[in-house]
């Protein structure tokens, strides 16, 4: 067996310090954080009540309640959620397609390369931003006080949470479109509105329509809870029977949802590819 | 030499413009070429205007479906702007930022109620990202030790992030009671979920030189996993599960609305019972917070991990 060389320690010291003498600062960094994410979660644990009696008779509760979830059965109330099923799908494609209607137009106010001034972009923009931080549900809630209780208020609910996020993402999508194509439709003599009809539109189109299918999907998940604040769909049915202990049902009602959610993903993604082509750009 | 050159061409631009500059095609190439380019146009045009038939005909059926009422919309769209309008408004008739005290006089209780979202998404965002890394190793391709336990890790993670988090809080608030308990459950079951899939597919993208590297050595299947395929995931986990941190601080902030703790109990409470500047001022308070959770985050994400941020 041939020998490897015997390195010299005291030679490798001198010319790697950074390796062999690491600065305190730098060696206590990593455990120093791991503490303290570990303290402020053993914190979170005492100040959210958790106990370990708590814990053990919720888990023997929740296998009871699955227990009971099994086999899942609709009872006679099949059809009544076949149409809340509709009514969620429904919800989603709806409120999806008029929040992309009404963000087209805004986004471009957004967008630096349509309007460069400060002006007008960062109001607009902060205006999307605050849009956004506000939940689903907390929409869902202020529209049943406006329109009443029912699936129009999901549809509106759906529309003004997702109108923020489309704002946000078409306006990035005109941002990285490229120049050169606009250029061109001006050389030619033509108007700012030409300019957006031919040299952005072509371009910024099927990244859109990406967007919008891939928010079709996110959204039937959406549809689905915003029922439980009474905004119609299938989650209106799930919170009832929740809230009545009728445990097949609710598993039932949880199966409907996904095999519901992975249909439209399937289908959705397949649309997607035959709109935007091979290159997959969401 | 180059002179002469250019007068020339000056010349011939001044007596023939444009039109011999760029050459024209005999009428009849132009004409087919024309035909084709014209016929081609039409295929796409009525393509396009078939599938808007199509998707606007979905529509309609979609608006029956979700019992879209225009004439309750146009009726009540008043109620939507003067909604904004009351919330704007104290009980005393004066407009909210006349009177901020007054405005704000919960401050105190809302601030803890905050504080209190904040840690159900931490605590609920911390065990779910531990329990997605367990499981992560076994649900990607190249690192699971068989593809029965890759398989069913896979539908398990599936079913933690389809079933949406606020179902789960309904259920676990049945079994554990209400209170800040079963919203950490939930969100930490569905962070499972969407960051195992996540995680799973860092780890796919992984280098598996190193791997076969270590296991040269003799080295078991966690000494692997340890020595060769974490260094090189840990840093795109800890951005992932930051991004996750955000996403759950404002699924929190709903949680209470079916009784699983945060402040969406106090927004609930205020929403049904017409308490109109409680809202506007809890409202601004959850946005404030999920703004500066945000642009903390991504601060400490382009600390900790320069350019190559995953987003």
């Amino acid at each position: 067996m041939s020998q490897l060389p015997r390195p010299d320690t005291a030679e490798l010291r001198a010319k790697y310090p950074g390796v062999f003498d690491r600065p305190a600062s730098a060696r206590l960094a990593m455990p120093t954080m791991i503490a303290a994410a570990f303290a402020i979660f053993v914190y979170g644990l005492v100040d959210l009540d958790f106990s370990p009696t708590k814990l053990i008779s919720g888990m023997s509760q929740l296998g009871w309640i699955a227990m009971l979830m099994i086999p899942p059965n609709p009872g006679t109330s099949f059809p009544l959620y076949m149409q809340a099923l509709g009514e969620t799908l429904s919800i989603a494609l709806l409120g999806t397609t008029l929040a992309a209607l009404l963000a087209l137009p805004v986004s471009l106010l957004a967008a630096r390369n349509i309007i460069p001034s400060n002006l007008i972009r960062f109001p607009v923009r902060r205006f999307l931003d605050s849009i956004r931080g506000v939940d689903t549900l907390i929409w869902a809630l202020v529209w049943i006080n406006v329109v009443g209780l029912g699936p129009f208020a999901g549809v509106l609910a759906i529309m003004v949470s997702d109108f923020g996020a489309f704002g946000k993402l078409f306006s990035e999508a005109i941002e990285a479109a490229d120049r050169k194509q606009v250029e061109g439709i001006r050389a030619s003599g033509g108007n700012a509105l030409h300019e957006i009809r031919f040299g952005l539109l072509p371009q910024v189109l099927p990244v859109i329509a990406g967007q919008v299918l891939y928010f079709i999907e996110s959204n039937t998940r959406s549809a689905t809870i915003i029922g439980i604040v009474g905004a119609g769909g299938i989650g209106l049915q799930l919170a009832e029977q929740i809230r009545v202990l009728e445990w097949q049902k609710v598993s039932f009602l949880i199966l409907m949802i996904l095999i519901a959610v992975a249909a439209i993903d399937f289908i959705s993604s397949k649309l997607r590819f035959a709109i935007i082509g091979q290159r997959a750009v969401v | 030499m180059a002179r002469p050159f250019l007068s020339t061409q000056l010349r011939t631009g001044l007596q023939a413009p444009m039109a011999t500059a760029v050459s024209i095609l005999p009428a009849q190439q132009l004409a087919t070429l024309e035909g084709a380019y014209r016929k081609s146009v039409a295929r796409k045009r009525s393509k396009a205007a078939l599938a808007t038939a199509a998707f606007c005909a979905v529509l309609v059926i979609a608006a029956f479906g979700a019992e879209v009422n225009l004439r309750t919309l146009f009726t009540y769209f008043g109620n939507f702007v003067s909604y904004f309008d009351r919330i704007l408004t104290l009980d005393s008739g004066a407009r909210v930022w006349t009177d901020p005290a007054e405005w704000f006089w919960g401050w105190h209780k809302w601030l803890k109620m905050l504080g209190e979202t904040i840690l159900i998404s931490y605590v609920g965002t911390l065990t779910g990202a531990v329990l997605a890394f367990s499981l992560n190793f076994f649900a990607a391709q190249n690192t699971s030790p068989g593809p029965w336990v890759r398989f069913t890790v896979r539908r398990l993670l599936e079913f933690a992030r389809t079933v949406p988090g606020i179902v789960f809080a309904l259920i676990f608030v049945i079994a554990f009671g209400l209170g800040p308990m079963a919203g950490v459950l939930a969100i930490a079951i569905h962070t499972t979920g969407a960051l195992g899939k996540l995680f799973a597919e860092i780890v796919e993208n992984a280098d598996m030189k190193p791997v076969e590297g270590i296991r040269s050595t003799g080295a078991s299947w966690l000494s692997c996993m340890r020595f060769a395929v974490l260094p090189q995931v840990s840093a795109g986990y800890a951005s992932y599960a930051l991004l996750r941190f955000e996403i759950n601080v404002r699924e929190a902030s709903v949680m209470g609305f079916v009784g699983a703790g945060g402040i969406g109990q106090e927004l609930v409470v205020a929403i049904r019972k017409f308490y109109y500047s409680d809202v506007s001022a809890i409202l601004i308070t959850i946005i404030v917070t999920v703004f500066i959770i945000d642009i903390s985050t991504g601060w400490l994400r382009g600390r900790l991990f320069g350019k190559e941020t995953r987003r």
